[in-house]
């Protein structure tokens, strides 16, 4: 008998004549009950490496993937419907059928909800009876999927030949009766575990091949599966002989009509390869040939065990490669330890220390770029790429300046670009992300930091001869500073790009206010994705023009398309106030600790548990929730990488005290008039003015106003300031000086968020102490971000009081001056930065809103009430205004 | 004799015609937003929403269906492509997704019974379901390729509701179009099958699948034999391919469903590709060509037209295929075609 490669066997099946020798082969590594490292990945909830063990098979020649969720840890229903979810958006995964496997209705259900094409149900059985049995049938025809029947009736598992053809012939009558196709019907007669030492055991596998070949004969069309590593069960940690049992086992089943199989495809060995005296053990036991065959397999065995090699380590392989090679390595592995020595190596074998960067590193950054692009590395690496190139920069810096001297003709970038953040604003890790990735890809950029002031940007651009101009902004007046830069940059001239970025940025805001006030081109860079494309064909003479004509095309039909629209329909401020919030009845309770609280020193350890992550993962252009986003099929590498990252450096902020979180809270009396509160400061009244919501409501839903929540009589409200900032610029300057941007901006990403965690924990303080309206709360760190407590802590400058002028007043209240070190910019931005200050209300009715769009009659009310012009007020407002 | 029973029959004597585009149709009315909102209490703009008009211009409708029966339709579809819960959410139109069903079969019902009428041909209504505008084997976030914008059994439920009023109205059978999620076609799939059980009866079925990229997959990444794989157990009257591109582009992947479909075969192309501004020039003449070819070359059960074509190339196309043999149904071997994006075919 011609032998059978049955380590090649997975071989497209149209490929072949179509003969009974076919067969084929399932994955078996998607099963949390066969494969322990999967369970384990599914367990710890990682199912971006799920998905690639379901990758791995399909590229080892699974042609049908098993997935099994039936763990009793698990929401088995969930987890199907996760990983069938995420294998359906990978192509080269979903290109082959799904056998959807579990002994749970239930689970199988949720699966077929999910998988497109025609997947496999494995499997139903008679086990509960005939008419649970076709009840399972009838739903899997009309999901229109094959089906796994086991050999299984009220009796139990069959376990003799006669058995096992007497169930399937029987299952086969009442499906096709029931319209099933048979050629949909794919039999599992259960392979059992031989050579366990218990005599019963012994024919286990001569009667599943003697009954394949039965059944095969008894129902035309029906296929005929098995689990196969069931057969080896009693040498388990022994491959060696677990694989030559599958190879001899499948071998002589293939033949009897066996034709689908869980087998692990790797894990096979070719039949003619084996070690004959171990075939012919196997043989033995397999046919139950001899009386000792168990007993001679088990001594043979004990030859083999760990014999397999161990898997070697590439890791550090790398290093014996050729410099140039291991500088791209690094650079695309953002490995920094050897990007020095590496360097100076390259440097030996140029003849211009220039030529190092303009050779091997641009090569190895234009990979990194090229692979950004691709979307198959994400912004952190990227980040760190730059790190490890910079470090290689300035490590030749030296010796080209040198060589400047000496022959002073610079070579030039691909392009100049004079970026800040605008006046009055202090944010920055997004600009800096920009600035990065562009410097990545052979761009100049001038970086003026925050706070610059419209002069310096146009000095700085003309005396550069800069070739664009970037600009960013997080708060909302920052996008009124942009529109004057534009409008100067109109006035002295000019008509280089504008390049528009930043949180509060928005294309329909850069469309509306920014080009029109410049007579060059503006672009609103949406991410630092993006900078990339648009700044590199910014400096194209043959992109360039197509373009700037395309954005202008587009802003001007954003234009239009506003011009067109008739906006949302507004109440009048009085009907709005009208339709104010009715609060139920509540009688605050006065504070336990009213007044003013400072907390010099709040211990960085105690606010760590109240971190909000997903945000962190957002200001690197990581989309997902945390720690769902550790998993992601797409950016959980990337995340994953970033979150240690950041763990480590957390440690060190805390134990290191890197930073200093002061804060301050206070209590006061109140009350209400009108959309105004007065709120007790000192012996007078401070007058705190908010704003109402005039959009029209349906529903008998309420025109929202902060003031609605106090009440007009005797009320309480409080205010709070807190900063994690203090401290941080030391450790930004030593960042900066070891040229690593990747930790500074890691730094002010961690800052912001303990500013938040922090904010967080005083709101928790106040509740339960401070104020003591919730003494009792005992809420999880998730449930706080969730906002499952009572009680709100609005911002100046966020939806429900968008004024970010509010801010002042607040810090009047808590104190004058700069309360817990945190000062203002004219635009009301705070500095440190890593700082958050807002309100108090405790009424439970309380909710965050946004005020949204607001009419000429709220400005001009609002502006008589905060007691500005009406100018001033409609600066203040106008994101508000459009 | 059964609905099915009397399309197979007609089927086996010669090519029937479906009808063309609704929407190029509706255009040349220029209807305003009064018009498409007559005098329904929406909050919404209506205009565009075409299917609207079943409701507030059943005029329109009705002139449109008669102009196709006229030109030699035997099967007219309903006017109904985007009337359901998902699609009519963008109009905040969703109450009215039963009674726009309701009307819409019940003006392809009266235009075909006159239409029949006039000259004595048989004719049936379609009742046209979209393939909605969400789906279920894509995430719509890049980000999160987890994630679903609806689930399996919302969808069906949102197919079930359209399917049962449409029946209500008067089709005769169901053409569930334009699948570009097979997914979305199998939740489809399952609410006509329990919506037969319902009623007792299998309800007549038509699939038509839509092919997004010249490797002729659908935007869910099926082959069409895929496809076919994954919506055989509809037991569907006919499957076929509509939308996609032109006639040339389509005709590959029509004929390898031809070859492997134990059904009638349906075949509704777009007026060839559409042009710089997104209209479709091809002339009937052209089409009717084309179509004549696939004809020729027994590809074809019932024919007829997706975007840009009008009555005129429904015309021209029942010109050409009159007295050419329709396609004899192939009888494959039986044999299990499993499949993910691809099918698998397992050994005998």
């Amino acid at each position: 008998m011609a032998s059978l490669a049955i380590a090649d066997l997975p071989e497209a099946p149209e490929s072949r004549a179509e003969s009974r020798a076919t067969f084929v082969n399932i994955g078996e590594r998607t099963n949390v009950t066969g494969s322990a490292a999967f369970k384990k990945l599914i367990l710890a909830g990682d199912y971006a490496r799920a998905v690639e063990v379901a990758r791995q098979q399909v590229e080892n020649g699974a042609q049908v993937v098993d997935v099994n969720m039936d763990e009793a840890l698990l929401d088995s229903e969930h987890a199907m419907e996760t990983f069938l979810k995420l294998i359906a958006a990978e192509p080269d995964i979903a290109r082959v059928p799904v056998m959807i496997d579990s002994s749970k209705w239930s689970v199988i259900e949720a699966g077929l909800k999910c998988v497109s094409g025609k997947p496999i149900v494995n499997s139903i059985s008679m086990k509960e009876g005939e008419e649970a049995f076709l009840s399972s049938a009838r739903r899997v025809m009309a999901y229109g999927a094959a089906v796994v029947v086991m050999a299984f009736d009220e009796q139990g598992q069959a376990d003799t030949k006669e058995r096992k053809v007497e169930i399937c012939e029987r299952a086969y009558k009442l499906l096709v009766a029931e319209g099933f196709p048979p050629e949909d019907i794919i039999f599992d007669p259960n392979i059992f575990a031989i050579a366990t030492g218990i005599d019963e055991h012994k024919r286990y596998a001569i009667d599943f091949i003697e009954a394949c070949r039965e059944i095969r004969a008894r129902c035309p069309h029906a296929h005929l599966s098995g689990g196969v590593s069931n057969l080896s069960f009693s040498f388990r940690g022994n491959e060696p002989v677990r694989r030559a049992m599958h190879s001899v086992f499948l071998f002589h089943a293939i033949r009897a009509g066996l034709d689908m199989g869980i087998v692990n495809a790797g894990q096979l060995d070719v039949y003619d390869r084996i070690d004959p005296e171990l075939r012919e053990a196997c043989e033995d036991a397999i046919f139950d040939r001899r009386e000792d065959a168990t007993e001679r397999l088990i001594t043979l065995a004990e030859r083999y065990r760990g014999t397999d090699a161990v898997a070697e380590q590439a890791a550090a392989e790398w290093r014996s490669w050729p410099v140039a090679k291991r500088l791209e390595h690094a650079l695309v592995r953002g490995i920094d330890a050897h990007v020095v020595d590496d360097t100076e190596e390259a440097r030996g074998l140029h003849e211009r220390p220039i030529e190092v960067i303009e050779g091997p590193l641009m090569d190895g950054m234009n990979i990194v770029g090229d692979l950004f692009g691709a979307g198959q590395m994400f912004l952190p690496q990227v980040v760190k790429s730059a790190r490890v190139m910079k470090k290689a920069v300035a490590h030749l810096l030296p010796y080209i300046e040198e060589e400047k001297e000496r022959n002073p003709d610079a070579a030039t970038g691909k392009g100049k670009i004079v970026m800040a953040t605008v006046k009055g604003d202090v944010h920055d890790i997004g600009k800096n992300i920009v600035g990065v990735v562009l410097q990545c890809n052979g761009f100049e950029v001038i970086d003026l930091g925050v706070m610059v002031p419209f002069a310096r940007i146009l000095e700085t651009a003309r005396a550069e001869k800069a070739d664009m101009i970037g600009l960013s902004g997080l708060i909302t007046p920052s996008l009124d500073e942009m529109v004057t830069v534009a409008e100067e940059m109109t006035r002295a001239g000019m008509d280089i790009p504008l390049l528009i970025g930043g949180a509060t940025t928005s294309k329909v805001h850069t469309a509306l206010r920014i080009a029109p006030a410049y007579s060059g081109p503006v672009l609103h860079v949406l991410d630092a994705s993006r900078a990339v494309g648009v700044a590199s064909n910014l400096v194209s003479d043959t992109q360039r023009h197509e373009l700037v004509e395309r954005t202008a095309t587009d802003y001007q039909a954003v234009r239009d398309a506003r011009a067109g629209r008739a906006p949302n329909a507004l109440s009048s401020l009085e009907e709005a106030r009208a339709n104010g919030f009715r609060a139920s009845a509540y009688a605050t309770p006065r504070p336990l600790r009213p007044g003013l609280h400072h907390y010099d020193e709040w211990p960085l350890d105690d606010l760590v548990k109240y971190i909000d992550w997903t945000p962190f993962f957002r200001s690197w252009e990581l989309a997902g929730q945390y720690p769902a986003i550790l998993d992601d099929a797409v950016v959980g590498e990337s995340a994953r990488h970033l979150f240690k990252d950041a763990q480590v450096m957390l440690k060190r902020i805390v134990r290191e005290k890197w930073l200093r979180a002061e804060g301050v809270a206070g209590l006061w009396r109140c009350r209400r008039d009108g959309d105004d509160l007065w709120v007790l400061h000192g012996n007078k009244e401070l007058r705190v003015p908010f704003l109402r919501q005039q959009m029209k409501k349906r529903d008998s839903r309420s025109n929202m106003c902060l003031a609605d929540l106090i009440s007009e009589e005797e009320d309480w409200i409080g205010g709070f300031a807190v900063t994690t900032g203090h401290g941080i610029d030391a450790h930004l300057a030593r960042f900066r000086a070891a040229h690593d941007d990747y930790s500074d901006i890691l730094l002010k990403a961690l800052a912001d968020r303990l500013a938040e965690a922090f904010a967080e924990r005083m709101h928790h303080h106040v509740r339960t102490e401070l104020w003591g309206y919730a003494p009792d709360e005992a809420l999880s760190p998730d449930a706080l971000i969730r906002e499952e407590y009572q009680g709100i802590r609005p911002a100046p400058g966020y939806p429900a009081c968008p004024d970010h002028s509010l801010k002042p007043l607040l810090f009047e209240l808590l104190g004058g001056g700069e309360p817990a070190g945190i000062s203002l910019t004219e635009s009301f931005a705070m500095l440190p930065t890593a700082a958050v200050s807002g309100f108090y209300f405790a009424h439970p009715d309380s909710r965050y809103f946004g005020v949204a769009r607001i009419g000429p009659d709220q400005v001009e009310d609002y502006a008589r009430r905060r007691g500005v012009d009406e100018v001033t007020a409609a600066r203040w407002l106008r994101p508000n205004l459009d | 004799m059964s609905v099915a029973d009397r399309l197979r029959a007609l089927a086996a004597e010669r090519i029937l015609l479906t009808d063309g585009a609704f929407g190029t149709m509706i255009q040349r009315y220029n209807l305003d937003e009064a018009a498409y909102r007559g005098d329904l209490a929406l909050t919404l703009d209506q205009k565009g929403n075409n299917d609207m008009i079943v409701l507030t211009q059943p005029r329109v409708v009705a002139e449109i269906t008669r102009a196709y029966l006229d030109a030699g339709t035997d099967i007219a579809s309903t006017n109904t492509f985007n009337a359901n819960r998902v699609s009519q959410a963008d109009y905040g139109a969703e109450a009215l997704v039963r009674e726009m069903n309701i009307a819409a079969a019940s003006i392809a019902r009266e235009e075909a019974e006159a239409a029949q009428q006039r000259d004595g041909r048989p004719r049936f209504v379609a009742g046209a379901i979209g393939p909605t505008n969400k789906t279920l084997s894509l995430s719509p976030d890049v980000n999160d390729p987890g994630y679903r914008a609806i689930s399996f059994d919302e969808l069906k439920e949102v197919y079930r509701e359209q399917a049962e009023a449409l029946l209500d109205g008067g089709a005769d059978l169901l053409l569930i179009e334009t699948i570009f999620d097979t997914l979305n076609a199998k939740a489809g799939i399952m609410a006509v099958l329990e919506a037969g059980e319902a009623r007792g009866a299998r309800v007549p079925l038509m699939l038509s699948m839509t092919i997004t990229d010249l490797s002729g997959r659908n935007l869910s990444g099926h082959s069409v034999e895929a496809f076919w794989a994954a919506v055989r157990h509809a037991r569907p009257l006919a499957v076929g391919l509509n939308c996609s591109f032109g006639a040339p582009q389509l005709r590959p992947h029509a004929a390898t469903l031809a070859r492997q479909a134990d059904t009638l075969l349906l075949a509704y192309p777009n007026a060839g590709l559409p042009n710089d501004l997104g209209q479709y020039d091809e002339l009937p003449a052209e089409t009717a060509r084309m179509l004549g070819e696939w004809a020729d070359a027994g590809l074809l059960n019932i024919v007829g037209g997706c975007c840009g074509t009008t009555p005129e190339h429904i015309a021209a196309i029942v010109a050409v295929v009159a007295g050419k043999k329709p396609r004899a149904l192939p009888q494959p071997p039986v044999r299990t075609v499993l499949a993910g994006l691809d099918p698998m075919v397992l050994a005998a």
